[in-house]
């Protein structure tokens, strides 16, 4: 069987829903970015599977590397937000920082 | 195709943007020179600000697709990023006045800088009409705003409030870019004008057209916090530092709404140019359903949880929860009216929101509370202060004569020129509901402790007049608003090119 744009589709739907799940059940912080990590590449291999089947212009590799670059971005700055709540709260457990509500 | 005269055309109406980056390496730089000032970055930002305010204003009229239509330069977005502009001015003033920023820094350089990479972020998205654009240009504006509100990052909750921004922001621009790679493969195209061809030659499965719809609105909606993508507000408003909660409230609202419409009129719908007729939809979905209930439930638990706040910072945060269910009323319409009702209500929605907390961050400075119990005998302690609070409470409620009653006036107006009756009805129950929670302040001020023993507080004259400032346009612009009315309608027309 020759593998196509479906298959791809599968996967990155697969992934999506795995890192979603991931973000909402688990505690630790870099669990959750971890998480994070999953749905963004999930979204890169569509992008990379229509632009290869679908017979579309170069636009979705270039959509793909802009991804890449802004989530390294994002978690650089994530992880230095969840290092400083280690300093003020000596745990990175999500569920456990929760002084403000209402 | 791009070519070199586009180029040339480009680059000259990018001026204002170029300003900003310019003004972002100087407060740097300066910053690290003058050592001996600690605001030197922020008064370098105003004058970048300034300049790039001229060269915004010297684009009037300009109507063009930009690097080979990346951005669009028209008169709706310099109308909104002119309100950007406008509010980053004055939240760098507020900050020179902000004990809670200068107790917990030495150097205040990098949160200028931040600020000033932020509303460069704004600017580009108010402009994007690529789908990688919106998203690069989401993510510049958001990576500031998150080191933006956690600051001050010995306060705890500073810090709190900065993860669970991070987190809701990173889950929501990661389901909007899922969304933007199921519509590139829809259609082919990242471009909104070729998408929008494309929607308009072509058939095209409705079912992954509305959840990929859907799902590029979470990432909208997280920046105008709309229900059900609201959640980070009340604790990120809570916990970030007050320049920063008004900040968000105001500039990241209008920068959101600014790519919703866009995204909607030069995206999804056939657009009829110079006429008010509402647009024409795309792809057999119902938009204008989707739009509408997302409104109504946005501003009915905004009303409804602001009831019992007793913070002032988290009350303001479920007030502007429902101040975006209003603007998202007149979005719903998606007509050129209800663009030009979402400009008015923006410009009133700037002033008395970014005064009422101004007031908040100066009794925060004096009484270190921002607690609701703090504004008893407020009328008394400082009668300047409580009289503007009563105006801007009384103007985010939307009463007459003040300038909020013009904002909702039109945005109702706009909602029932289109025959959406039940929505109208919907809005103004919420605003008489909103009325308790606001009024609660004001009975606070003036009904509260009169007979206190509790001293006058001083407030230094510059801030009491930063204070009017905001407050007199407030009550002006609620008798006098035909410019402002003028300037909205002639800035409806977002540009679809052909």
């Amino acid at each position: 069987m020759e593998i196509g744009l479906t298959h791809y589709l599968v996967i990155s739907a697969i992934l999506f829903s795995l890192g979603l799940y991931g973000i909402i059940t688990r505690k630790h912080a870099i669990m959750v970015l971890m998480g994070l990590e999953l749905v963004l590449n999930a979204a890169n291999i569509n992008f990379i599977a229509f632009a290869r089947y679908g017979g579309m212009n170069i636009e979705g590799h270039i959509a793909a590397i802009f991804v890449i670059i802004l989530a390294a971005a994002e978690a650089a700055i994530a992880l230095a937000i969840v290092l400083n709540i280690y300093q003020n709260f000596r745990h990175v457990n999500v569920d456990e920082v929760d002084n403000l509500k209402g | 195709m791009m070519d070199i005269s586009d180029l040339v055309k480009s680059i000259s109406l990018f001026k204002p943007e170029t300003t900003l980056i310019v003004t972002f390496l100087l407060a740097m730089m300066f910053d690290m020179a003058i050592k001996k000032s600690k605001n030197i970055a922020g008064y370098i930002a105003i004058a970048g600000l300034v300049i790039a305010g001229f060269f915004l204003f010297q684009q009037t009229g300009a109507n063009y697709k930009a690097f080979a239509s990346l951005l669009v330069v028209d008169s709706f977005g310099q109308f909104l990023k002119f309100i950007i502009l406008m509010s980053s001015l004055i939240i760098i003033i507020f900050s020179f006045f902000s004990d809670e920023l200068h107790n917990a820094h030495t150097k205040l350089g990098e949160y200028y800088t931040l600020i000033i990479g932020m509303t460069f972020g704004m600017f580009l998205l108010v402009g994007s009409a690529n789908l990688i654009m919106i998203y690069v240009a989401i993510e510049t504006m958001s990576i500031s705003s998150y080191v933006l509100a956690g600051y001050t990052k010995e306060v705890k909750r500073a810090s709190e409030a900065s993860l669970k921004y991070v987190i809701f922001g990173a889950i929501s621009s990661g389901i909007m870019i899922y969304g933007i790679s199921m519509l590139f493969g829809l259609t082919g195209s990242l471009n909104l004008f070729e998408i929008n061809q494309f929607l308009a030659a072509n058939k095209v499965a409705t079912l992954p057209l509305l959840l990929s719809g859907l799902m590029i609105l979470s990432g909208f909606g997280y920046k105008i916090s709309a229900v059900p993508f609201h959640f980070w507000t009340p604790d990120v408003y809570e916990g970030a530092p007050v320049t920063i909660t008004a900040y968000l409230s105001v500039a990241s609202k209008a920068a959101g709404f600014a790519v919703l419409l866009r995204f909607f009129k030069t995206g999804l719908l056939d657009s009829i140019p110079g006429t008010s007729e509402a647009w024409q939809l795309l792809g057999n979905i119902d938009w204008h359903y989707v739009i509408a209930v997302l409104a109504v439930l946005t501003m009915t638990l905004g009303n409804l949880v602001a009831l019992w706040q007793t913070n002032m910072k988290r009350l303001l945060a479920y007030s502007s929860i429902a101040h975006a269910g209003y603007l998202m009323m007149a979005v719903s319409v998606m007509n050129d009216n209800g663009v030009s009702a979402v400009l008015i209500y923006f410009f009133f929605y700037m002033l008395m929101n970014l005064g009422a907390f101004f007031v908040v961050q100066l009794v925060a400075n004096k009484l270190n509370s921002e607690d609701i119990e703090e504004y008893n005998g407020l009328g008394y302690r400082s009668p300047v202060l409580a009289v503007c609070m009563t105006v801007f409470l009384i103007s985010l409620t939307g009463l007459p004569p003040t300038s909020g009653f013009i904002g909702k006036l039109y945005v109702f107006s706009s909602v029932i020129n289109s025959g959406y009756i039940w929505l109208a009805i919907v809005g103004v129950l919420n605003s008489v509901v909103s009325l308790y929670y606001y009024v609660k302040i004001i009975r606070n001020m003036y009904l509260r402790d009169v007979e206190s023993t509790k001293s006058k507080l001083v407030f230094s004259p510059i801030t009491i007049a930063i204070v009017l400032m905001l407050a007199i346009p407030s009550l002006l612009f609620g008798v006098y608003f035909t410019p402002i009315v003028e300037w909205a309608n002639y800035s409806m027309n977002i540009f679809v090119g052909n």
